[in-house]
């Protein structure tokens, strides 16, 4: 468009003082009424508020403007914004772009002269760029209407739930061989000391029965295809080596197995319980199907066994000793990652003995311990058997350390809290907390805290520094018995080191992300924090959003949480994707590729570069051609086609070449 | 001119998904640093034309930055490992026509790292104020050196210039 019929419009956003503080809104706004094409130059306080839409809008009808160029926060942000007011005013929505004055201007710059200078720059490269913009149609597809949920812990069930209670199909995936994840091994929760099982177990059943789930535990997503609102998921189902259809969860099998004492450890258990080589992780497991340990099922390593547990199954004929891992492929609008977390590894701090001495314990083993359906049925014992007399915890162990994880996990409070009662409740032991600052934020939280202090459970603020055998301590307080152990800690409060004797040791781990964290972030396109956990599209205004458009996330996989932010936080993605996937059409991103026929001599140099096959070669015509459905608008075929016949909407090598230009003339 | 009177033009080209939001965490966390460098955002790192960095070299700038995503990280699956052919090619190539080849960066940035990206402008501009403002013209003696320079390039990849069948 030639310079005598643009009309551009630029406002200037002071964005209250973010950006009027550092850059001089006045001055940028006189700097670009001078520049070419420019019809008006404006700067408001707040741009993106109802009143300066109406001004871009009034502006587009009275002043009868053709492009619009407002210089405020990130496009991110507030793109989509200018396109709705300008679209709303009769504008071509593709006609607008942003200058990035706030987050790449005044919020990153300390000297005004050389924040003015920069912001000009930036706004007189929009101005350029913004001449060369093209209206454009927005195209749509079909949604999927189904989703997928990933992990079933507390946050996918929630999720899944939602979904399906709101009449849409939901897939959820787990990869153990029951749903129920973290939140299935604590015996209680806190603050309100509700068994954990009582309000778990009615929702995994519920899992099980809704008729818009398809549940598929022991199985693992492969890989992820497609975009938004169309995305194809490969799931690996792993044999389970029993037929789910056939299977009535009788359980005789395992009674019936050949292995009459059970030997394996279970995970579940934290290696704490037995199991054999046919098991289910606990009595309460949903689906209520056990699995085949392929590694140490005589029939599946010898090909020869007695097959006691096929003679119990009996009619019902379930056993499949044959059974492959299989692939199946599901097409989903949106997806739930709930992935959850692990707890941290605290052998790798050597002064807390843990390995070394066997009555160190991680909170997690306690909490099996503590659990009715654990692997000593409820008893809080030592490994010998006997009952603890005196307990130590140890908060923060692998939180709030710069070794390790310099986050705070925000749970151990409250756990260790938790723990510390049930260890009072169930053995009258004396409970020592070793903290260094008690953290307990959430609703009825410090009412439990105070609760605590009142059952006399002793709090030690002071980081341990050691744990020895207590025959190694002359100065021990305790009963020198053989497991005895020294807490060595810095009584902060005091001001001494203080030597304590205990049974028993509690390190209350932190929660850090999954070890396959990376490879399932990969797998989602989405983005993790320094720490490892999910990263959200944005902390407030997008909490469950992830980069990738349709990828929402839910739990513990995205920070460390408890359990009511985490159902909070499945409620939210859950509705999320409920909105995404009810639209039942979603725009495609304009920024597509398109091949200039007369220009392109089809010499296959795009074709090879698109990792979506988007590109293809017309035989007949000889030239290539972009499925505009498939290309996702990287642009790389773009930059290199030595003939400059494959282009970019809202990229355009002129665009580029302008912005670079406007840039350039004020840098 | 000292180095640090000396106020350098440089451009840097932010793809959309890592870099240039990591441009805005920058802001967020208000990490100051450079004014010198400019920004320009693209879709992707693959989509910086080699014609888009030598214009900005052509039009006076000292310095160009291109940042993507981690490798294995490109939100378009790989095409952050073009770009990292095509730097390769575009310093020989820049090396060749007169420009010293550290003139050109390339620094991966996830989303997250809003202060390495602040880290990594302020560290570039600071190079490219050791190494003064880019005075083309002066490198070369007389114009046809330019000339013999761009016949030797294409000269020593014939082969690979050869378009596919």
């Amino acid at each position: 468009m030639s310079d005598e019929s643009l009309r551009i419009g630029v406002y200037v956003c002071h964005c209250g003082s973010n950006i009027a503080s550092v850059v001089d809104v006045e001055a940028l706004a006189k700097f670009a009424e001078g520049l070419p094409g420019v019809a008006l130059s404006r700067h408001y306080k707040y741009m993106c508020s109802d009143p300066g839409q109406e001004l871009v809008k009034r502006d587009i009808r009275e002043f009868n403007l053709n492009r619009i160029v407002v210089a405020a926060c990130s496009p991110n942000l507030h793109e989509a914004t200018f396109r709705r007011a300008a679209e709303d005013a009769g504008l071509n929505r593709f006609l607008v772009q942003m200058a990035n004055i706030r987050e790449q201007v005044s919020w990153v710059t300390e000297d005004r002269e050389e924040a003015l200078r920069k912001a000009k720059a930036h706004l007189a490269a929009a101005i350029r760029r913004v001449a060369q913009h093209e209206s454009l149609q927005r195209q749509f597809v079909r949604i999927q209407p189904r989703a997928m949920v990933v992990g079933g812990g507390i946050a996918g069930i929630e999720a899944a739930l939602t979904l399906a209670d709101a009449g849409r199909q939901v897939i959820l995936v787990e990869r153990e061989p029951s749903i129920g994840g973290h939140m299935a091994m604590f015996d209680k929760t806190f603050p309100t000391l509700d068994c954990a099982a009582c309000i778990l177990t009615p929702k995994m059943t519920a899992v099980k029965l809704h008729p818009n789930i398809q549940l598929l535990t022991y199985s693992t997503v492969e890989s992820v295809e497609g975009s938004v609102g169309n995305y194809r998921v490969k799931v690996r189902r792993k044999p389970r080596y029993i037929d789910e259809n056939m299977c009535v969860g009788c359980m005789l099998c395992i009674d019936g197995c050949v292995f009459t004492k059970a030997k394996f450890p279970n995970r579940f258990d934290q290696g704490l319980g037995m199991r054999k080589p046919v098991w289910v992780p606990f009595p309460q497991a949903v689906p209520p199907i056990p699995v085949v340990d392929p590694e140490v099922c005589l029939q599946i390593t010898r090909g020869k066994c007695k097959q006691g547990c096929v003679e119990a199954c009996g009619e019902r004929n379930a056993f499949r000793f044959d059974q492959k891992e299989t692939i199946e492929e599901y097409e989903v609008g949106a997806i739930i990652v709930a992935t959850g977390f692990k707890t941290f590894d605290p052998s790798v701090i050597p002064y807390y003995g843990y390995g070394k001495y066997p009555n160190v314990y991680t909170s997690l083993e306690v909490e099996r311990l503590l659990n009715a359906g654990g692997p000593t049925g409820g008893k809080l014992v030592l490994r010998d058997g006997s009952t603890p007399k005196r307990v130590g915890i140890i908060h923060c162990v692998g939180s709030r350390d710069a070794n390790y994880h310099a986050y705070c996990s925000r749970v151990c409070c409250m756990y260790s809290l938790k723990l510390a009662h049930l260890v009072r409740e169930k053995t009258g032991a004396e409970v020592y907390s070793c903290y260094i600052d008690i953290r307990t934020p959430g609703k009825g939280f410090e009412e439990f805290y105070n609760r605590v202090q009142n059952e006399g459970v002793r709090f030690v603020r002071g980081k341990v520094a050691d744990i020895m055998p207590a025959s190694a301590n002359g100065n021990g307080q305790g009963e020198n018995t053989s497991n005895a152990l020294t807490m060595k800690v810095d009584d902060t409060l005091l001001g001494t080191i203080r030597k304590i004797d205990v049974d028993m040791v509690i390190l209350a781990v932190a929660l850090e992300p999954q070890a396959d964290a990376n490879d399932v972030r990969r797998a989602f396109g989405i983005s993790c924090s320094s720490e490892g956990f999910f990263l959200e599209k944005h902390p407030k205004l997008a909490p469950v959003n992830t980069a990738s458009d349709g990828v929402f996330l839910a739990g513990a996989c995205q920070g460390a949480k408890d359990i009511p932010d985490t159902v909070a936080q499945a409620g939210a993605a859950a509705a999320k994707a409920l909105a995404l996937i009810d639209a039942g059409q979603i725009e495609l991103e304009p920024n597509t590729a398109w091949i200039d026929e007369k220009m392109c001599s089809g010499c296959k140099t795009c074709i090879g570069l698109c990792p979506y096959k988007a590109i293809s070669r017309d035989e007949e015509r000889k030239i290539a051609v972009i499925d505009p459905a498939l290309c996702k608008g990287c642009g790389t075929c773009v930059a290199a086609c030595p003939s400059g016949a494959a282009k970019q909407h809202l990229f355009s090598d002129e665009q580029v070449h302008e912005e670079l230009e406007g840039l350039m003339s004020y840098a | 001119m000292s180095e640090s009177d000396f106020k350098p033009k440089v451009v840097a080209f932010l793809c959309n998904w890592c870099s240039y939001t990591a441009s805005d965490l920058a802001g967020t966390a208000r990490i100051k640093y450079s004014p010198h460098a400019r920004i320009i955002r693209v879709m992707c790192s693959g989509r910086v034309d080699p014609t888009f960095v030598l214009k900005a070299f052509a039009m006076g700038a000292d310095g160009v930055l291109v940042a993507g995503c981690h490798p294995g990280d490109c939100h378009y699956i790989e095409q952050n490992y073009k770009t990292m052919r095509r730097h390769e090619m575009l310093r020989y190539f820049v090396e060749r026509m007169g420009i010293e080849p550290d003139r050109l960066r390339l620094v991966w940035a996830s989303a997250a790292e809003g202060q390495y990206l602040a880290e990594s402008i302020d560290s570039f501009v600071a190079d490219i104020q050791r190494l003064g403002p880019l005075n083309w013209s002066a490198n070369w003696e007389e114009n046809g050196q330019r000339a013999e320079a761009l016949e030797a390039i294409v000269h020593e990849h014939e082969e690979a210039m050869e378009v596919a069948p």
